[in-house]
């Protein structure tokens, strides 16, 4: 068995493998950057080591540093987590040179799929089923231009090298293709260094169905049930469940057997993924490969009840599977919601800052939350954004839902933006209910999914804000603070004013003998709270409502809606010279590329810088006409949020 | 422990005439003050907005913090006093809180009259300034005003209590440190423009503020120079040139939320003199107050009801409870803070202004604030009360009510009159801040009385020609006395002229009581250092 593990990640996957590893008795060695000193993981860890600056390129990213980490704790193994280094061949090499334990496959397996379009020729000789497409060695824009027309449109176009939706485009028509096929290359380029490029017949309504397998040095190969991950936004999975719904058993067997047949014919080891897209017709395509532990895997964790690291581990250390596949068994049904730092609401955008509140809620044996941060941990713009995963199991796929609807119900975050609301409204949604899985499933049901609350609906929750807000707020004992809102020969008024979205709302509400009254919308209204349950009655219907505050916002959140306000706030520093000209940038990120130069005249719309954030692209656009009078970073320069990167003057 | 039990019946006939009778007037005041609040009406107003301002409500609502108390004074200034309507004087003055500060705010309506300075407006911003000094409060002046009302200018310009004492104000509360902070968002010409000048610091806005000496009428006059009011005082000028202003302000909203900066950056020390102890309500509805005492000022109630209903846990502490029994005293709390309350419960006695000067004597030396509720109609009047020397004991309250040094508060709850409104620290006695109760009265005397007094002058003198008065002639003399001493002593006409700083709804004088407490409690309590008491 390992002595000690160094787990070349961070975040919730360090922790978790960390705690398997306390429960193994192996002793576990934290790395950690500049902006990670006081994370989780760190804590948690017997010892742990500095590894640089806090971008992940020159300190998480870094063989070298990672290798020497263990050199110098004594380390006996490295467990890479997901992302980062786990699919690294190098890295794979390097810890071989250096006899450490790579906990994962062999630099062989991991090279076979490290590029998609080998992977796919090794799957069609081992009797794999493959979607049409174009693997070749011609790059050409023509020749992938002809491969296309050949497959037909809708086509798949995807970095070869790439992974989680970079690089990835899909094209409806011919139109489109060059355009297309330029930003594609460009993202593979910047996220993975080699824009080769593979295309794909575009399935219809699939599912993105995978399964976990698992190989021992000793040929043994199992494969432990399937996830269905359909659930995705830009090719980022969002809720995960296992095991796949409806699904025939004489699929999932088939599936099954192709995935252990899959990791044979790469003389596997360790744990992977095999993922298939299943079409209407039970028919399954190979996509990839993942040679590494899934974000998703607990899914699989809670219906076997197995627990996966403990496996990497025992096969790292060479021994056999715990179990033969006739052994594993699948109880009940789990799901997994990823909570991450986002505004649902503005693209998705990162939203980073410090989580000045952070309540999950309580664990139990069917709920699990997998994190690496605690309450005032900062959400920086240098990693990924995601918060926790909440897991939860039930007896069938109708409790476990209804037990993960709950749970979302029941976490409150504040001091970031969050996609909870978006996975609530995923999960409540009648179409999950009834399993009716796709990857389309959320552009399909966009309207569902991104209501918009119409004028009374806000100015309800602001209502509500505004009652929170006023309501026994006792800082002292002083007149002047618990006379709220006096006013001399007058019924009480609170006027309180909030930036919602674009607009600015003033909500007035004056005092009756039992109520508040608007009168905009002649509702009467009450408020209580106990232990921060709050319970407001409008026309004596009585629901409760959870309050987020910070000192720059309050959000309101029911079980229909989370609403949020920004607090009403002049910004005093105006300047003496009107600003209205200058573009900034929405996040901490890289200018990838300046499309426009002084002096340019621009219209409407038009792009202007290309920055690249959180790894992702943002066009930052015209916002009228104008001329560029000043241009302030270069391709490359980092820029931090607000920073003003073009003056355009209005003509 | 003394907590007052009550006795009264809310389904009591005479109750519930009482109660209904001060709803109707307190639906008058609510009513009256809502009319006020509309300023100059809807035409001046829309024109105000359109120009891109603030109303001034909607600006001291912005400048306050949000759910902040606004304890206006002077609402009813001018009420019914000139030809033209001025609602509250043009100008809107009182008590609230910016960031936890205390602050004195006067500002200007510019849609009532341009906010030019009527008399009474003169006297309503010397009066804030007064009450400011006083409780040492920071005063934030929101000058929107066309200065010195022309036509009036001998009631607002020359005397000592006109136009220019505001600045001496400025200039004396400044060097107290109280600080004083000018936002300019209009007009702000000629003896208006020391009003930013004259201040510690000062924010102007664009395109509205300006500040001159001369407007551009008059320098066109005077020197034939052409020039705009923004060239002339704008904000940039004032900002960047001439440094008549400090801060530039690109609206309203921007300037306030500066104000509201210096404010919070003032390193503000609160004197904290009167210490708070934890607050407990009333046991008994403030509004049962209406049923206690109605509007028929001749009918008598036990003081100790209304005493109930507006200290804290209705605990009273009585002191002479058994001598002089027609002034109730005792010491309570009041939102937490320790109070010496001084109420009529009838006609002042010898005995009873003497343990009024004693009572107040006590809380003086004790640093408590006092509060009289006043109803009195006067001293007993007679030759058995003359005898014993009513006059010098009267003279033992009044010198202990005048020399007391803490903070008095007067609220008017029934009659005001003769020297009953002396003893009970009437406006000359300088109470920190007095309050009226829609049902009061005040005058010398009652209208009867001085009909009565008139109408035996008369017959006197009938008398002394051997002539005699009919009794519809008497009631003929007597009735337009009766009438003009009903609408001088009304609240409506004795609140217009500032002799009080406002008209309030009896069932909010706890609240108003408490917000002035811990206003006062800003300033130090000096020691006080009595006269002569004739014995």
């Amino acid at each position: 068995m390992l002595r000690k593990l160094l787990i070349a990640n961070r975040g919730e996957i360090a922790c978790r493998i960390i705690r398997t590893a306390r429960e193994l008795g192996i002793r576990t060695v934290a790395v950690y950057s500049d902006a990670d000193r006081h994370a989780q993981h760190v804590q948690l860890a017997d010892e742990s080591i500095y590894i640089g600056p806090a971008p992940s390129a020159e300190s998480y990213l870094v063989i070298d540093k990672i290798i020497a980490a263990a050199q110098q704790t004594g380390a006996d193994a490295i467990h890479p987590g997901y992302g980062f280094l786990s699919e690294n061949e190098d890295f794979a090499d390097a810890c071989a040179r250096h006899q450490i334990i790579f906990v994962g496959p062999p630099t062989s397996a991991i090279a076979a799929m490290g590029s998609k379009s080998a992977a796919k020729a090794i799957m069609e000789e081992a009797g794999v089923p493959l979607v049409p497409g174009y693997h070749g060695a011609d790059q050409s824009p023509a020749r992938l231009r002809q491969a296309a027309e050949e497959i037909g449109y809708p086509v798949m176009l995807k970095a070869a090298y790439g992974g989680g939706g970079k690089g990835m485009r899909i094209i409806a028509s011919a139109a489109e293709f060059d355009a297309a096929l330029e930003s594609a290359k460009r993202e593979a380029q910047a996220a993975f260094g080699n824009d080769k490029m593979l295309l794909e017949k575009y399935l219809k309504n699939p599912r993105h169905v995978e399964i976990q397998v698992f190989c021992d040095e000793h040929g043994n190969a199992v494969y432990l049930a399937e996830r269905d991950c359909s659930v995705q936004r830009r090719h980022q999975k969002v809720i995960e469940e296992a095991p796949a719904p409806t699904l025939a058993s004489s699929t999932r067997v088939a599936m099954g057997e192709a995935a252990v047949r899959a990791a044979q014919a790469i003389d596997y080891v360790g744990a992977g993924t095999v993922e298939f897209l299943l079409d209407t017709n039970n028919q399954f395509y190979f996509m990839e490969m993942n040679t590494r532990l899934q974000v998703e895997h607990p899914v699989t964790e809670m219906v076997t009840g197995q627990d996966l690291v403990a496996w990497q581990l025992m096969i790292a250390s060479g021994e056999p599977l715990p179990l033969a596949q006739d052994q594993i068994m699948v109880h009940g049904h789990a799901f997994e919601a990823r909570i991450y730092a986002e505004d649902p609401d503005h693209d998705f955008l990162p939203s980073t800052g410090t989580l000045s509140l952070l309540q999950p809620p309580a664990t139990s044996a069917h709920i699990r939350i997998d994190s690496g941060v605690i309450e005032g941990d900062e959400v920086s713009s240098y990693y990924d954004p995601m918060i926790a995963k909440l897991i939860v199991w039930g007896e069938n796929r109708t409790v476990a839902l209804s037990r993960l609807i709950r749970a979302l119900n029941d976490y409150r975050i504040a001091g970031v933006r969050t996609n909870i609301d978006f996975l609530r409204r995923i999960a409540g949604h009648k179409k999950f209910m009834q399993a009716e899985l796709t990857t389309h499933f959320i552009e399909r049901y966009h309207a569902d999914l991104f209501p918009i609350l119409t004028p009374e609906v806000i100015t309800d929750y602001a209502i509500m804000a505004t009652l929170a807000e006023h309501h026994e707020v006792v800082t002292s004992n002083s007149p002047w603070q618990t006379e709220r809102a006096f006013r001399l020969n007058e019924p009480r008024q609170i006027v309180q004013q909030y930036h919602y979205q674009d607009q600015l709302l003033a909500i007035e509400l004056t005092a009756t003998e039992q109520t508040w009254y608007h009168a905009p919308s002649k509702t009467h209204w009450q408020v209580e709270s106990h232990q921060g349950h709050w319970y407001f009655s409008k026309h004596g219907h009585r629901r409760q409502a959870h309050i987020l505050a910070t000192s720059a916002e309050i959000g309101v959140m029911t079980e229909h809606a989370q609403v949020r306000f920004l607090r009403y706030q002049v910004a005093l520093d105006q300047g003496t010279t009107t600003s209205a000209g200058g573009l900034t940038a929405p996040m901490n990120g890289t200018i990838v590329q300046v499309l426009v130069k002084p002096g340019d005249q621009v219209t409407a719309e038009q792009p202007l810088v290309i920055m690249e954030a959180m790894k992702m692209e943002y066009t930052i656009r015209a916002p009228q006409a104008g001329l560029v009078d000043q241009v302030y970073y270069q391709a490359g320069d980092l820029v931090s949020d607000g920073a003003e990167l073009i003056r355009l003057t209005e003509e | 422990m003394a907590v007052l039990t009550s006795t009264i019946n809310p389904k009591d006939e005479t109750f519930i005439t009482n109660q209904q009778a001060m709803q109707s007037i307190v639906d008058d005041l609510y009513a009256k003050v809502a009319q006020i609040k509309q300023g100059g009406g809807a035409k001046y107003q829309e024109r105000h907005l359109a120009r891109g301002k603030l109303l001034v409500r909607q600006r001291i609502e912005k400048l306050l913090d949000p759910g902040s108390p606004f304890l206006e004074i002077g609402q009813f200034a001018a009420w019914d006093c000139y030809d033209d309507e001025v609602p509250a004087a043009g100008l809107i003055a009182g008590i609230g809180q910016v960031e936890g500060v205390q602050c004195m705010i006067v500002a200007n309506d510019a849609t009532v009259k341009g906010g030019t300075y009527y008399p009474l407006t003169v006297k309503k911003h010397l009066r804030a300034q007064e009450i400011a000094e006083r409780c040492q409060l920071p005063c934030i002046y929101l000058v929107d005003s066309g200065g010195a009302n022309l036509p009036r200018q001998d009631e607002v310009f020359p005397d000592r209590d006109h136009f220019g004492r505001i600045f001496f104000n400025q200039a004396i509360m400044s060097s107290k440190g109280i600080p004083q902070i000018a936002v300019v968002m209009g007009l702000c010409t000629a003896g208006g423009a020391y009003v930013p000048a004259m201040a510690d610091e000062s924010i102007i806005v664009k395109e509205q503020g300006t500040i001159f000496l001369a407007g551009p009428p008059l320098v066109k006059a005077a020197t034939g120079e052409e020039v705009t009011a923004e060239e002339l005082g704008g904000a940039d000028v004032h900002t960047r040139i001439s440094g008549v202003a400090d801060h530039y302000a690109h609206n309203d909203e921007h300037a306030l939320a500066l104000a509201r900066r210096s404010i919070a950056r003032l390193n503000y020390q609160s004197a904290q003199s009167i210490p708070q102890h934890p607050v407990q309500p009333p046991r008994y509805d403030a509004h049962e107050i209406y049923g206690i005492v109605g509007t028929d000022l001749r009918k008598p109630f036990d003081v100790r009801e209304v005493i109930a209903r507006i200290v804290d846990d209705s605990d009273f502490d009585e002191f002479k409870q058994n001598y002089g029994a027609t002034l109730v005293t005792g010491f309570a709390r009041i939102h937490g803070y320790p109070v010496g309350i001084v109420a009529n419960n009838g006609i002042l006695f010898s005995e009873s202004a003497q343990k009024g000067a004693h009572f107040i004597e006590l809380c003086a030396q004790r640093k408590i604030p006092l509060v009289f509720l006043q109803n009195i109609t006067g001293f007993m009047v007679g030759k058995k009360y003359e005898a014993e020397g009513i006059a010098k004991h009267g003279a033992k309250m009044v010198t202990a009510v005048s020399c007391a040094q803490v903070p008095k508060f007067t609220v008017l709850i029934g009659g005001s009159y003769g020297a009953g409104n002396y003893g009970m620290c009437g406006r000359a006695y300088d109470p920190t801040l007095m309050f009226m109760w829609p049902n009061a009265r005040i005058s010398v005397m009652g209208g009867e009385q001085a009909a009565g007094v008139m109408a035996q002058v008369t017959k006197d003198n009938l008398a002394r020609q051997g002539q005699t008065m009919s009794a519809e002639e008497e009631q003929q003399l007597k009735q337009p006395i009766i009438d003009t001493y009903e609408k001088q002593g009304h609240p409506y006409y004795a609140s217009a002229r500032l002799w009080d700083d406002g008209i309030i709804d009896p069932a909010q004088t706890r609240t108003v009581l408490g917000l002035s407490l811990a206003a006062a409690a800003n300033a130090p309590i000096a020691d006080t250092q009595f006269g002569v008491f004739r014995m």
